[in-house]
């Protein structure tokens, strides 16, 4: 550690996320590794740390020979400072380098308010910004995550992208890599062959044609870029790496406790979600494996606590064979076994209460929307008769804690889906009194709005956003209507999701704009103490972005769309087929009660889809 | 309940008492020493650290009670090996042992303070401070829960040695009492900038070397 970084680390908050030195930190010898990888995570070292793909890929990279990958965080606001201040680039973790001494420098996205930290970091390592002004095959930057499916608002950025589940892909890359290296590539030459491997995008390969109305005229690839990039997966999760040595952070992240991922893909459909269309098809852990891994974990790590992971952990077939013997083995060595997204069916209730000896946490639904009709349309078959029979059971149990999160602003609501949150909620308290073994701890019942966002590779991704006045008048109107004094209700400002609705849906058109914002201070978008409309605001103006473009107009059925190019398995009809049923209000079963043909499968060579 | 001995040093002096406390959880987990948990509505593992030491401060002297949950117990030397085998960078146990001394009993601590100069150490700044702390009276500025209040140090430096540890370093070697009341020794750098303003160190660090007693013998 240099004597500068030790003179600042007492001047800044939580200095121990700045450090490394965590058991199970990766160090290599610089002299004996040919290919460096700085590996970003567009947010602080708390969000990151908690991110299971960044700790999937660091072990996958780290097992290649030859390879060295390094973490680096945004630093805080107060570190950011003193950084520039001292000029002190940005570093990674384990070596302390400079980020600009590094080969490869890797982005992983999952949340569009992240794209400012992107920019932010490069800023902060020296590194330049735009793709087309770093020349060598040094300081490659590429990108992947759920934000590598719309890439566009970063395509001037990112020298490439890799799209889907990085644990084969990523190892092709740093290899091709490894190789073009050796043998004195120039950039132009590695673009050209890494576009070669099925899952890459080069956005410098597309061109983007406009008509007079601003909308997409056409995508034309160039260099024989192909004219659609199918996101890789991985077919067997069974066989697959699985990092059991995973570093144990010395200082509280988000999620501090060790995490298994259970399943991938989700068979509900919910229309308006992103992750449960693009992460299809869905595949399944085996539970022996499962058990496996979670042992070796918790006795590596010595976690105390473990959460099941994916989706919707419901809808895991071997959720009961996995608890059953998870159960007894956390028991034993006291490690707290957490569940969450479970749906309101009986086995999860079983679990729920089997899980819950020692303490009595809250209770949380999604039902999204007030009504039925509403849920109908976006095909979240939550009914209103399981909610209120799990709140009847738990309350009778002695929960008193209910958290209910919806959106505002869907397609086709009205006043009447909006006023039924409210009567959804009475019906609650009252259910309360009826059965509620202990009234002296009383009821609290959080509710909570967001700002429907439409996002690429739903169904939902031809739909207008409300205009945040009328979303602020919906909030308005619930408000008045929640006065019980057992509820509390929060939504969200319009500001930030209008502005996640405007890159979520983004065209290259838009990384002016980011640069813009980030040159006037724009950072840590995703934390309230540092996001900042007015520049956001600013910066879109500069650009001259229309903004009802990408928000209140809605994207035409037979339009060109930003994310044309990239295939993320389920096919553009079936988006269409069920964007026509969600306006008919006709619900689409989910997979295990029939194939919808959403096209995922088409991803699976030898394996089958896990309906 | 038996004790540790440990160290805490390099880039672990970052890790705050809390964050300590749960590394060392989890290391005794990962070495497959099950500790004994607490009673009640959320059991936690039973670790606890004397003298919460701040962050950026290294020590040779830390100490941590603790209390197995296991029939067959493994014998000290292995305690500490497994241990050892199962922490970070910087933390290292050095000694496990039961007889521990009554920890009302501890009564102050050697330290050292740097204070660096980065152009040498500015003329006649080791008699001036040597001066400082030879006074009757010295009133730092104390951040406490409650807001700043005035602290009189002197009465808690119960011995002082001030050398020059390199041509842009003075060291004070000091004993302060570190319980009813405590003195955090980075009070002292404090003083100096607050005294002597010309010789205010550009910065400054300090380190825990010991512990001792009421009687000024070394506590464990």
């Amino acid at each position: 550690m240099t004597q500068l970084l030790q003179r600042i680390l007492p001047t800044v908050q939580k200095p121990a996320r700045y450090t490394g030195g965590e058991f199970n930190e990766i160090k290599k010898n610089p002299e004996e590794v040919r290919v460096r990888v700085a590996f970003c995570f567009p947010d602080t070292y708390e969000i990151g740390m908690s991110n299971l793909g960044m700790r999937i890929l660091y072990g996958v990279m780290n097992q290649m020979d030859g390879v060295w990958c390094e973490r680096v965080f945004a630093p805080w606001g107060d570190m950011e400072e003193a950084m520039r201040k001292h000029d002190l680039p940005l570093w990674a973790l384990e070596s302390q380098d400079p980020v600009k001494n590094f080969d490869m420098i890797a982005f992983t996205i999952g949340y569009e308010m992240a794209y400012s930290n992107v920019l932010n970091m490069l800023k902060l390592a020296g590194v330049p910004l735009r793709s087309a002004d770093r020349h060598d095959l040094k300081n490659i930057v590429f990108a992947g995550g759920v934000c590598a499916f719309n890439p566009e608002p970063l395509a001037d950025f990112i020298d490439f992208f890799s799209l889907g589940e990085g644990e084969d892909i990523t190892v092709e890359i740093v290899s091709l890599y490894d190789k073009a290296k050796a043998e004195g590539w120039s950039k132009e030459q590695f673009l050209l062959e890494v576009s070669k491997i099925p899952g890459v995008y080069v956005p410098s390969f597309y061109r983007h044609e406009y008509n007079a109305d601003g909308t997409l005229s056409a995508i034309v690839p160039l260099n024989g870029a192909p004219e659609k990039v199918t996101k890789r997966i991985v077919e067997d999760l069974d066989s697959a790496y699985w990092p059991t040595k995973m570093i144990v952070p010395s200082t509280e992240i988000v999620h501090d406790r060790a995490n298994l991922e259970v399943f991938r893909g989700c068979i509900r459909g919910c229309r308006f979600c992103q992750a449960g269309f693009s992460c299809r098809p869905v595949r399944k852990k085996s539970p022996e494996v499962l058990y496996r891994q979670a042992v070796e974990c918790m006795e590596d790590s010595g976690n105390n606590e473990i959460t099941l992971s994916s989706l919707s952990t419901s809808d895991y077939r071997g959720l009961k064979e996995l608890t059953d013997q998870l159960i007894p083995y956390c028991a034993q060595n006291r490690i707290s076994l957490s569940v969450p997204s479970l749906r309101a069916d009986n086995f999860s209730r079983e679990l729920m209460e089997k899980l819950q000896t020692v303490r009595k946490s809250g209770l949380t639904f999604a039902p999204e929307a007030g009504t039925q009709r509403l849920r109908d349309v976006i095909n979240k078959n939550l009914t209103e008769e399981e909610i209120l029979g799990t709140c009847a059971n738990a309350f009778s149990g002695g929960w008193n804690n209910v958290k209910l999160y919806f959106m505002l602003g869907l397609p086709t609501e009205t006043d009447e889906d909006v006023l039924g949150i409210a009567e959804l909620v009475n019906k609650i308290i009252k259910l309360w009194h009826e059965n509620a073994g202990m009234k002296k701890r009383g009821l609290r019942i959080h509710v909570a709005t967001a700002f429907f966002v439409p996002k690429p590779h739903t169904p939902f991704q031809w739909e207008k956003q409300m205009e945040p006045e009328e979303y602020l008048r919906r909030c308005k109107l619930l408000k008045s209507r929640l006065n019980s004094r057992y509820t509390e209700y929060n939504y969200h400002e319009s500001a930030l999701s209008r502005l996640e609705a405007i890159f979520a849906r983004g065209d290259r058109r838009l990384g002016a704009v980011i640069e813009e914002a980030v040159n006037h201070g724009a950072k840590l978008d995703g934390w309230d103490e540092y996001f900042n409309y007015g520049i956001w605001f600013d910066a879109l103006k500069a650009c001259n972005v229309n903004t009802e473009h990408y928000t209140t107009r809605g994207f035409g059925e037979e339009e060109v769309l930003p994310w044309d190019t990239i295939d993320v398995g389920v096919s553009k009809k079936f988006l269409l087929r069920e964007r026509h049923r969600a306006q008919e209000g006709v619900i689409t079963p989910d997979c295990r009660h029939g194939c919808a043909g959403c096209g995922a499968n088409c991803l699976l060579k030898e394996a089958q889809c896990d309906e | 309940m038996s004790r540790l001995l440990f160290e805490k040093k390099g880039q672990a002096i970052w890790i705050s008492h809390l964050d300590l406390m749960r590394l060392f959880q989890r290391a005794f987990k990962r070495a497959g020493l099950p500790l004994t948990h607490t009673q009640g509505y959320n059991p936690r593992p039973s670790v606890s650290i004397a003298l919460p030491l701040s962050v950026g401060v290294e020590s040779s002297c830390e100490l941590l009670e603790y209390e197995l949950d296991m029939e067959q117990r493994p014998n000290h030397k292995e305690i500490v090996s497994r241990l050892n085998a199962a922490l970070v960078e910087g933390v290292r146990v050095i000694h496990s042992y039961d007889n521990c001394a009554k920890l009302k009993t501890l009564a102050y601590l050697d330290a050292t303070v740097d204070l660096e100069y980065d152009r040498g150490i500015p003329e006649g700044a080791v008699d001036a401070i040597q001066e400082l702390f030879s006074r009757k009276e010295i009133i730092v500025e104390k951040k406490g829960k409650n807001g700043p209040t005035d602290q009189d140090i002197a009465p808690m430096i119960k011995k002082l040695e001030i050398n020059a540890a390199d041509a842009n370093t003075i060291r004070l070697a000091v004993r302060v009492c570190c319980q009813n009341p405590s003195l955090n020794p980075m009070q002292l750098s404090v003083a100096v900038t607050k005294y002597l303003p010309q010789f205010a160190p550009d910065f400054s660090k300090s380190a825990r070397v010991n512990l001792y007693n009421d009687k000024e013998h070394i506590f464990r």
